[in-house]
């Protein structure tokens, strides 16, 4: 099979510092102060860039990136926000150009839109079809012949001919994705859309990505979280790490090496992906066994520990603090929440702990997304926020673990012989 | 800046050319014009969106295309022609100011909507990529549209003028008519494509524009006629492309005003270097300006 994509030493550069000063005045000033031997007085004293390596006022999203990509593959792109997955697939979608390097292709490549984007609120479904498909490249004529086929996909027969505006946000991802899944551009690329939309929803979607791909015909360049879709999805997956491939092969392996990349991060406090109001933040997140020092592990004492940042010294009765723990593959394994018991603290806490006598968690790696309100509104919510990896234990003091690919939840049991 | 070199030696494992080549901006001139004839279906989509969502959103909907130029006729018919006076050429006012109006409108609102191309657009621009020129194509064809639905406003006011017995009447020049809107429409979309190309880095320029455009109106023979103007002041005038326009237009259609060849071969010509410029800095910016917003 032939090779479809070739990227060939891909580097591309953002600019920071000077950008956000685009105004006519300040460009006038910059040219005055520097024109009379003053500084820049728009350069930031002291700003600290979060990426590691940023030299001056520039940043690397990318770093000699060389991928070739042959026709059929379903290739997964993993790895943590910010890494430059985003970026990747802004060269490929030609939104913007890299800065050193060559990206070659043989067909069309089109991406999937995020929600509604191109869609306009007061035109009708009908009318957003023949939009959404031209602004990918479509021709009238080839969505005239698909026209039938993407509204039975999109499951929006009935209100075809309905303001998208009265639509529902599942139905105008769905919509969307009709759209692009019929486009059959020789190269797709998905962006988590997936993530999105009910669970009927997305076994269709699968499917037709599955269909898409099966014929052996086109390729697709899959980017998501869901460790269980680029499984069972992709052929082969690459790990993006600080902008470079760190990793190349089987999506297998491909997870595994992401997973062991996102240790748990101690200091969340400057952690950017996250919503809420911030009046109390988590800053430190930490899970542990039996001592602080033990690594957690099954049928031990368990404790998860999160220093709060609460400079308005919040009460502790005033908030609500929820947990949940999903597997690698995002599936929920627990929900904790301090609601759910009686707790008797008094006072403004700068540290809260879930404490598990026994771990009734399998070995494997599990994400932590931490949910934080105060006086009913959203403090602060970190989807994701950190890791933690579960040794293997003896839950049930007979020397026997149970595998950890036949469950994550292990329950107290007890077997009794009727004879 | 890194010192990689690009792989020269990569494989070559198929003779197969290929379809996309996506390469860094090295500031290559060009225009593109074969990429939009490729979308001319999202261009006329383009369109009928500006259409649809214009009627849907408004409570008069298409009556508005005939509302907004009534009421401003009426405003300068108070202050020009009734407050200060100043005469039309023995034109009634209000038909002088409506055939000066319906076509500049052409030019103001096409120059205005172009300018916001990058800003308006740059949630869509940052997700999927196509040739960026033809948003500001569509504005510049739903616009024309605009001016022939107004056009038929001016006619009617036109017949009853001629009914009551002005001494107006078309003159042979309307052969030249099509040529006239060519050269608005593409003063139009010059002017936007350079200024959406600027706001991109300055926003500021946003809020100027409002007052250029109005500055310029009044530096066009609109509300007055250009027998009026003298000296510098008539140099001035007639430095401004659309004067030449405008002025041909009126002679066309009201009998008064100049026909210069001569003139309307330099708007042609200032029309023609401004679009060319127009898109090439638009091409050079639609690039990255991803970027930078």
């Amino acid at each position: 099979m032939g090779r479809v994509l070739e990227i060939r030493n891909v580097w591309k550069q953002y600019r920071l510092g000077e950008i956000g000063t685009g105004t006519l005045s300040h460009d006038l000033k910059r040219w005055v102060s520097r024109a009379t031997g003053k500084g820049d007085p728009f350069a930031k004293v002291g700003e600290e860039n979060r990426r590691e390596e940023a030299g001056g006022s520039y940043v690397w999203a990318l770093r000699q990136i060389d991928l070739n990509v042959d026709q059929g593959e379903v290739l997964g792109i993993i790895g943590k926000n910010g890494a430059g997955k985003s970026t990747l697939l802004k060269l490929l979608s030609r939104v913007t150009r890299p800065t050193i390097g060559t990206i070659k292709a043989r067909g069309r490549i089109a991406s999937l839109l995020e929600v509604g984007t191109g869609m306009h609120p007061e035109l009708t479904g009908r009318e957003n079809i023949f939009l959404n498909g031209s602004i990918l490249g479509m021709t009238r004529a080839e969505i005239d012949v698909k026209f039938d086929e993407i509204v039975a996909f999109s499951g929006c027969a009935k209100y075809v001919d309905t303001p998208v505006k009265r639509y529902s946000s599942g139905m105008k991802v769905r919509l969307g994705f009709a759209v692009a899944a019929f486009l059959e551009p020789e190269i797709l690329i998905v962006d988590e859309v997936l993530a999105v939309g009910d669970a009927e929803f997305q076994k269709k979607a699968i499917g037709k990505m599955k269909d898409v791909t099966s014929s052996g015909q086109r390729t697709v360049l899959f980017v998501s979280h869901n460790m269980a879709a680029v499984q069972s999805l992709c052929t082969r997956a690459v790990v993006i790490k600080n902008g470079a491939v760190a990793f190349d092969g089987s999506p297998d392996e491909a997870i595994r090496e992401y997973l062991r990349q996102s240790t748990p991060e101690g200091n969340l406090l400057d952690f950017a992906e996250r919503r809420g109001t911030g009046m109390v933040k988590i800053a430190e997140a930490a899970a542990h066994g039996a001592l602080p020092d033990a690594a957690p592990q099954t049928g031990q004492p368990f404790s998860l520990r999160f220093k709060l940042h609460n400079p308005k010294r919040v009460n502790a009765t005033d908030t609500r603090f929820d947990l949940r723990i999903d597997d690698q593959f995002g599936q929920r394994v627990a929900w904790l929440s301090n609601t759910l018991l009686n707790t008797d603290s008094e006072g403004v806490p700068d540290e809260i702990i879930f404490q598990v006598e026994k771990l009734g968690i399998n070995s494997g790696i599990y994400y932590v997304t931490v949910y934080l309100e105060v006086r009913n509104e959203v403090s602060d919510w970190i989807q994701n926020a950190f890791t933690f990896e579960v040794a293997e234990g003896d839950y049930y003091g007979t020397g026997r673990t149970a595998p950890s690919n036949q469950s994550n939840v292990l329950i107290d049991f007890k077997v009794k012989y009727h004879v | 800046m890194a010192t990689n070199t690009p792989d020269i030696n990569s494989r070559n494992d198929t003779d197969e050319p290929w379809d996309l080549v996506i390469e860094p901006s090295r500031g290559e001139w060009s225009l593109n014009l074969g990429e939009v004839m490729r979308f001319k279906d999202l261009l006329f989509l383009f369109v009928r969106r500006d259409f649809v969502t214009f009627y849907k959103q408004t409570v008069l909907g298409p009556l508005w295309f005939f509302v907004q130029p009534l009421l401003k006729v009426a405003i300068y018919y108070v202050i020009f022609a009734r407050v200060a006076q100043i005469p039309t050429d023995g034109v009634p006012p209000i038909l002088f100011y409506l055939t000066g109006l319906t076509f500049w409108e052409y030019f103001a609102s096409s120059w205005k909507k172009t300018s916001e191309t990058f800003i308006e657009n740059q949630h869509i621009f940052g997700k999927v990529y196509f040739p960026r020129l033809v948003v500001p194509l569509s504005v510049m064809i739903s616009n024309g549209i605009k001016l022939g639905i107004q056009f038929l406003l001016f006619a009617i006011f036109w017949i009853y003028y001629y009914a009551q017995g002005a001494e107006i009447g078309i003159k042979s020049t309307i052969v030249y008519l099509p040529l006239l809107i060519a050269i608005i429409a593409l003063l139009g979309l010059g002017a936007g494509l350079i200024v959406t190309s600027l706001t991109t880095k300055y926003r500021d320029l946003k809020f100027l524009l409002e007052t250029i455009i109005q500055l310029l109106m009044y530096l066009s023979p609109i509300l007055y006629p250009l027998s009026l103007a003298q000296g510098t002041f008539r140099t001035l005038l007639l430095l401004n492309p659309m004067s030449a326009v405008l002025e041909a237009i009126k002679y066309t259609f009201l009998g008064t005003g100049m026909f210069s060849l001569t003139y309307l071969a330099y708007s042609a010509a200032f029309a023609i270097v401004l679009v060319l410029v127009g898109i090439v800095v638009f091409n050079r910016t639609e690039r990255n300006f991803i970027d930078t917003v």
